[in-house]
């Protein structure tokens, strides 16, 4: 296969369709403090959110984009071009048949609410801005755990989300959280009681159909004491040809000895800026676990994070990174460990094909009372060719000198030697080449719901045909 | 006549320009085992790789047919697909990928149609485990990753045993196996050996003593310069090289 050919085979991208758009709501393009007012108004939303949507549009307007990483290609984003609030349906539908038909048949196509039915604990569809569909297993809502689209969270529970929104990001963190403190809308807005296991995972799925559309989403997770949930999303667009953005921010809660698994799958198409903060406060004895898998976009800056902020808390973050012919992957994590006895485990895994770059920038603080903590980092990059890229920006500030610190790093290409080995058992050249960068992302792969795993393994295998001149 | 299954004539083989083997003919049928043996250095793995397929080597003259067929029309893939295995001296690591996924992926890849159900391969891969004495908790290791050299030849030998080559190729299948493995491997090799052609490379007699070639070739400097029966892998084992050397000379 030429380069040529194989470059049409993996831009056949899988969730590349779109269906027209009709929308019943769509703003100019363009964002002012009118169209962060206009937003809030329309949701009927209390004063103080109001209030902290225009404090956040006026920081990110004096914000100046940051001066690290790709600017290059975050100084190309035309944040006039965008369209910040876009609603396809006149409501969030409780039943699956009362979603409008077009937005059903993207659903469909995307194995939604098929996969509700067979492993899901709750699932929240969005479209654009807004939620289109939401459901939640009847056992979890008589065992009192609150599982909402955002817009409803805020509405039903607004003294759970007024005392923890912005609480762990708050809106001048960066440019970023500020824009989607503005222009929020959607994402998800989960409470576990005490005491309450969620065994299920729930779901989120996030669609971009518009071009030029910007979504942001806002997530915000409080597991109560003793409790624990498995949250994962996954998010798709079709490929147009001017870029979208897509910049959320999640926010998790884990109070003492919960423990909140957030597992992100993002195969956004490659022109989608994907500029996301996620972080999460760990108490006593909880865990955090991150488990992000980076595939798609055109850049992705996204350092999921965690705060051990009570003693005995854990980090877990596990994250990959796939960046081909125009992406560049800038991912990473942050792990602040603020009280004694706190563990963390930090792998990432990056592969880069076809003048693909992927970077790994991570932060790992320790407060000089954060006494006995261990860390573990480790960050392996992969390399199929040449022209591609892997870097690797690591940070430690340790203040206390009883903690354990491992870092690994490693970069490697596939070897001749492999492959052939694996040719001589009747595999193609591709063929083992999928083999070969499936299992090194299989650390990653075992953490994901089957589902995605084998999703996972496919996408990547559809990667590597033609991988090899 | 029958018709051999492989026929190598006058072979000239170099890598990065350097000849390894200069001028090589050997015929082998089905049913037969081969023995070459020989110095490090002289060849031997070089003769295995290039009949595989790697791409490192270069054919610079002469001709090897496989079940009729040029070889060199068939790519490495294609060559395992048409029969050809290669037991590798020094198998290689495939971090991530499970040992039971692998030769059931491998098995369908060989033997495509004939591979038969999952069922059906559960089957022939528990008695293949049986005979080579090899734990199931291997079925959940990464290939290679982290193995013993013991585990790694045992590991080629039931790849062999689940791919039913019709010609298998050993290169140095005894290096590093204590005396229970080379049996138990040895068993492995006699199974094949009763309907494939089997090429053993080896610079050992001790497994000869578990294999019985019908055929033992001398390899000396890229050429086969003298081929004998059983009998004479046993007078290299008690009197070396040397003497054949200086017969060639």
């Amino acid at each position: 296969m030429g380069k040529d050919e194989a470059r049409d085979a993996v831009g056949d991208y899988r969730y590349g369709f779109h269906d027209p758009e009709n929308a019943t709501i769509r703003f100019d393009k363009g964002i002012s403090e009118q169209v962060v007012r206009d937003i809030s108004a329309l949701k009927n939303e209390p004063e103080w959110m109001t209030d902290i949507r225009v404090k956040a549009y006026n920081h990110y307007v004096e914000r100046p984009m940051p001066d690290w990483g790709n600017m290059g290609l975050l100084n190309a984003i035309d944040f006039d071009a965008v369209t910040y609030f876009l609603k396809s349906s006149s409501g969030t539908a409780k039943d699956w048949d009362d979603v409008p038909e077009d937005i059903k048949r993207t659903f469909d196509r995307l194995g939604i609410p098929d996969a509700e039915q067979k492993w899901l604990g709750g699932v929240t569809a969005q479209y654009e801005s807004e939620a289109v569909y939401h459901s939640i297993r009847e056992d979890l809502e008589d065992q009192g755990v609150l599982f909402y689209d955002m817009d409803t969270g805020l509405r039903e529970h607004e003294d759970i989300v007024k005392e923890y929104f912005c609480s762990i990001i708050p809106y001048a963190d960066n440019k970023f959280s500020a824009l989607n403190t503005a222009v929020w809308s959607g994402g998800s807005f989960i409470y576990v009681p005490k005491g309450v296991h969620v065994e299920m995972p729930v779901q989120a799925y996030f669609r971009i159909n518009s071009e030029n559309m910007g979504q942001f989403e806002r997530t915000l997770i409080i597991a109560d004491e003793g409790s624990s949930i498995q949250y994962v999303e996954g998010c798709t667009a079709p490929t147009f040809s001017t870029d979208s953005l897509h910049s959320a921010v999640v926010e998790l809660i884990a109070l003492k000895g919960s423990t909140i698994r957030y597992t992100t799958v993002q195969n956004w198409s490659t022109n989608v800026y994907n500029l996301v903060t996620k972080r999460g406060v760990a108490y006593e004895n909880a865990t955090i676990e991150w488990v992000d898998g980076n595939v798609g976009s055109k850049l992705t800056m996204k350092y999921p994070s965690v705060i051990l902020k009570g003693e005995g808390a854990h980090a877990e973050v596990i994250s990959v990174a796939y960046s081909s012919a125009g992406q560049h992957q800038d991912a990473g994590s942050k792990v602040i460990h603020l009280a004694p006895n706190t563990t963390s485990n930090v792998l990432s895994k990056s592969i880069s094909k076809d003048g693909g770059r992927s970077s790994y920038r991570g932060l790992v603080k320790v407060s000089p009372k954060a006494h006995d903590c261990k860390i573990n980092v480790v960050c392996d990059a992969l390399l199929l060719d040449e022209d591609s890229r892997s870097d690797t920006y690591p940070t430690m500030e340790v203040g206390n000198s009883s903690c354990q610190v491992e870092h690994e790093a490693s970069v490697s290409k596939v070897s001749g030697d492999q492959l052939f080995y694996l040719m001589s058992r009747g595999h193609s050249e591709s063929e083992a080449m999928g083999m070969i960068v499936n299992g090194f992302f299989e650390p990653f792969t075992r953490e994901l719901p089957m589902e995605y795993a084998v999703e996972l393994n496919r996408l990547l295998e559809i990667e590597m045909e033609g991988a090899i001149g | 006549m029958s018709e051999e299954l492989i026929k190598i004539v006058d072979l000239e083989v170099s890598i990065d320009g350097v000849a390894i083997i200069k001028g090589l003919s050997l015929n082998i049928q089905a049913g037969e085992v081969h023995a070459i043996m020989g110095r490090n250095g002289s060849g031997k793995s070089t003769l295995a790789f290039v009949l595989m397929g790697h791409p490192a080597y270069e054919i610079t003259k002469g001709s090897v047919i496989y079940r009729g067929k040029p070889l060199e029309d068939l790519n490495v893939f294609e060559r395992a697909r048409a029969g050809m295995f290669l037991s590798f001296q020094y198998p290689q690591a495939i971090p991530g990928v499970q040992v039971g996924k692998f030769l059931r992926k491998s098995v369908q890849a060989v033997r495509g149609d004939a591979a038969g159900s999952a069922r059906e391969f559960r089957a022939e891969l528990d008695l293949a485990m049986e005979s080579l004495d090899i734990d199931r908790s291997f079925l959940s290791r990464y290939v290679n990753d982290g193995f013993s050299g013991g585990e790694k030849k045992r590991l080629e030998i039931l790849q062999m045993l689940l791919l039913q080559p019709q010609l298998a190729i050993l290169d140095e299948t005894d290096s590093g196996l204590d005396i229970d493995a080379l049996r138990i491997v040895a068993e492995g090799i006699n199974e094949v050996a009763k309907s494939a052609g089997c090429l053993v490379i080896t610079h050992y007699q001790r497994l000869l003593e578990h294999v019985k070639p019908d055929f033992v070739h001398i390899m000396l400097d890229g050429k086969l310069v003298k081929s004998g029966g059983a009998k004479l892998a046993l007078e290299v084992e008690q009197q070396g090289y040397e003497w054949i050397e200086a017969e060639v000379a």
